[in-house]
């Protein structure tokens, strides 16, 4: 799996309420309203700026808080491409990987905003095309890649009725 | 090789020899949504082909974070959740029953030993009964419903030895605040947090679910402490709807390997307060008392337990709130509020000053209840201050505990309980 996307960056400790805002979530399933809300209390305007395929780039423990799967599928639904960030809080790891929602454990420190980045799951390389810079990625569990190439948790059940982690 | 709580619960619910980093399928024990989760769940169980839930008298679903309903969209996902646990024999909680996390352990569906996934990050606080429970996603608890199983990474774990015995005027919420700003925000991230010493050991199992509860808030996967007689007491007195299902709690091995492990002196501890915009941005009290607040929330289900409400209602009986100050009480439980009724602490809170709310959520994830206005500070017993946490960007957010909270309503500004708690 092959992802080109221009990088929007933001911070550490990017929780679940600033992704999508609980005032938001409670009320409806429909993800493309919720879309429109993405990241608001962060960046105002991020919502009607970010282009289908465009990746979100952050630091540290991104996703922290909450279980909601909004947060993903707010993500996804704004077109993003995928997350990547040195690391991940764990439910939202988990819920991205379920949801489809690519998300890459790498080095961010070097990605600024507007650069044009190449992400390279399967040979673990992130390239950025405008610094002309390589940088590894973590790979990830040989489970979550099969998840992931399933199209979320959902296909994977209706695939195999279980989890297949073999 | 010596095992931790969290290798023992998740060898023995996966049926492997499983240590930190193995990937198991494991039996879960109980299954949870909440009315943010929920509605998701309910749609990828549909997704996924599910027909029926597997056992379950094993799962619940609870309305609790926007209950009442106040729009018709929340009323529209309550009703799916109603009709969903009908069709399906499951429980469904509805508005006034309880925060799911007082009700899981109060209704007796969780017990010591027990695997336990709720799609709330906060499951994590029936650790404190010494079982393996942790936060998923509505995709992960749809197929958790559907097949009675979760796939887990098994977590290394990170011990905390509390020693001493807190002060007067300190609590288990001063102490877990304290802890999460000395590992900050993500210092447990993919671990099982450990909580132990005789700090732990002297705390109510009340006090120590707040502890547990705030696991998530280090990063933690789990939260867990050991079964003592105490919390054999306290199943016993809750084991209504657990019927005949036995548990079996765990110890870790004395040669467990850990992570790391963390000890502290509780005996020094003073009040602790998060500042905003973070929960891990903690200080003692000192550096924030006579900060004007407007608002002061006590409940929700980090501090909304009988034992909170005596803590607060013991500073405010007889006195006012300030009068520039809105106190909203939360009762984490219809069974709390009936104690806390049956003990005239609900008396002596309204006659304060306080409003009282719907036994739920209240305002801590600003669906209603009192949200804030811009500029406003707001000191509050719930376990989150992120900006916009309680729907209002503009808001400020502190965190303490009950005995602050009811201090600060008293006088206005962030006050040092210890000043009211003889």
């Amino acid at each position: 799996m092959k992802l080109q996307g221009k990088a929007h960056c933001f911070g550490a400790d990017v929780n679940t309420d600033y992704i999508i805002s609980g005032k938001y979530k409670f009320k409806t399933l429909d993800m493309k309203e919720l879309a429109c809300h993405v990241m608001e209390d962060l960046d105002p305007d991020f919502a009607t700026r970010v282009q289908p395929g465009d990746l979100v780039i952050a630091g540290r423990n991104f996703g922290c808080g909450s279980s909601r799967e909004q947060a993903p599928l707010a993500l996804l639904n704004a077109g993003v491409g995928a997350v990547l960030a040195p690391s991940f809080a764990r439910i939202f790891y988990r819920n991205a990987i379920n949801t489809g929602l690519p998300v890459v454990e790498c080095d961010t420190s070097g990605i600024s905003a507007g650069d044009e980045l190449l992400v390279d799951l399967e040979n673990g390389v992130l390239r950025n095309l405008t610094r002309k810079a390589e940088t590894p990625i973590k790979p990830l569990p040989a489970f979550m890649l099969k998840v992931l190439g399933d199209g979320g948790l959902a296909a994977h059940f209706r695939k195999y009725g279980t989890f297949n982690i073999d | 090789m010596g095992k931790t709580i969290a290798e023992k619960i998740l060898s023995r619910k996966s049926g492997q020899d499983a240590y930190t980093n193995d990937l198991v399928v494991a039996t879960l024990d109980f299954r949870m949504g909440q009315d943010g989760t929920s509605p998701l769940a309910i749609r990828a169980f549909e997704e996924m082909g599910g027909q029926q839930v597997s056992n379950p008298e094993q799962a619940a679903l609870v309305i609790d974070h926007s209950a009442p309903s106040p729009i018709e969209g929340v009323s529209a996902l309550h009703h799916l959740m109603r009709a969903f646990a009908k069709e399906q024999q499951m429980i469904c909680y509805d508005i006034g029953e309880g925060v799911c996390h007082q009700l899981m352990p109060e209704k007796g569906h969780v017990g010591p030993g027990d695997l336990v996934i709720g799609a709330d990050s906060h499951t994590c606080t029936y650790g404190a009964l010494n079982a393996f429970a942790t936060g998923v996603g509505s995709t992960d608890l749809a197929a958790g419903l559907i097949s009675g199983q979760m796939w887990f990474k098994v977590p290394e774990s990170i011990k905390f030895v509390c020693n001493g015995l807190l002060p007067a005027g300190v609590y288990s919420k001063d102490l877990i605040l304290f802890l999460i700003g000395q590992v900050t925000a993500d210092g447990a991230t993919y671990m099982a947090a450990e909580y132990t010493g005789e700090a732990i050991d002297a705390l109510s199992v009340d006090a120590r679910f707040t502890i547990a509860n705030m696991a998530i808030e280090m990063g933690a996967k789990a939260g867990l402490m050991e079964a003592d007689d105490k919390v054999w007491a306290w199943v016993r007195e809750h084991r209504a709807l657990s019927g005949d299902r036995s548990f079996e709690a765990v110890s870790p091995d004395r040669d467990a390997v850990y992570a790391r492990v963390l000890e502290y002196d509780a005996g020094k501890l003073e009040p602790q307060v998060a500042k905003p915009h973070r929960v891990d941005n903690v200080s003692p009290i000192g550096e924030v008392a006579g900060t004007p607040i407007q608002q002061a929330v006590l409940g929700t289900c980090t501090n909304g337990r009988i034992e909170d409400l005596r803590i607060a209602a013991g500073i405010l009986r007889g006195r006012r709130v300030h009068p520039e100050v809105r106190l909203i009480v939360a009762p984490a439980s219809r069974r709390i509020l009936l104690e806390a009724m049956d003990e005239g602490i609900i008396q002596d809170l309204v006659k304060a000053g306080a409003a009282l709310v719907t036994p739920g959520c209240g305002p801590c994830v600003g669906t209603h209840n009192g949200i804030p206005a811009d500029g406003e500070n707001v000191i509050s017993t719930a376990n989150r201050n992120f900006k916009g946490r309680m729907a209002n960007n503009k808001a400020f957010i502190y965190l303490a505990s009950p005995a602050t909270v009811a201090a600060s309503a008293l006088t206005g500004a962030i006050t040092d309980p210890r000043e009211y708690v003889k």
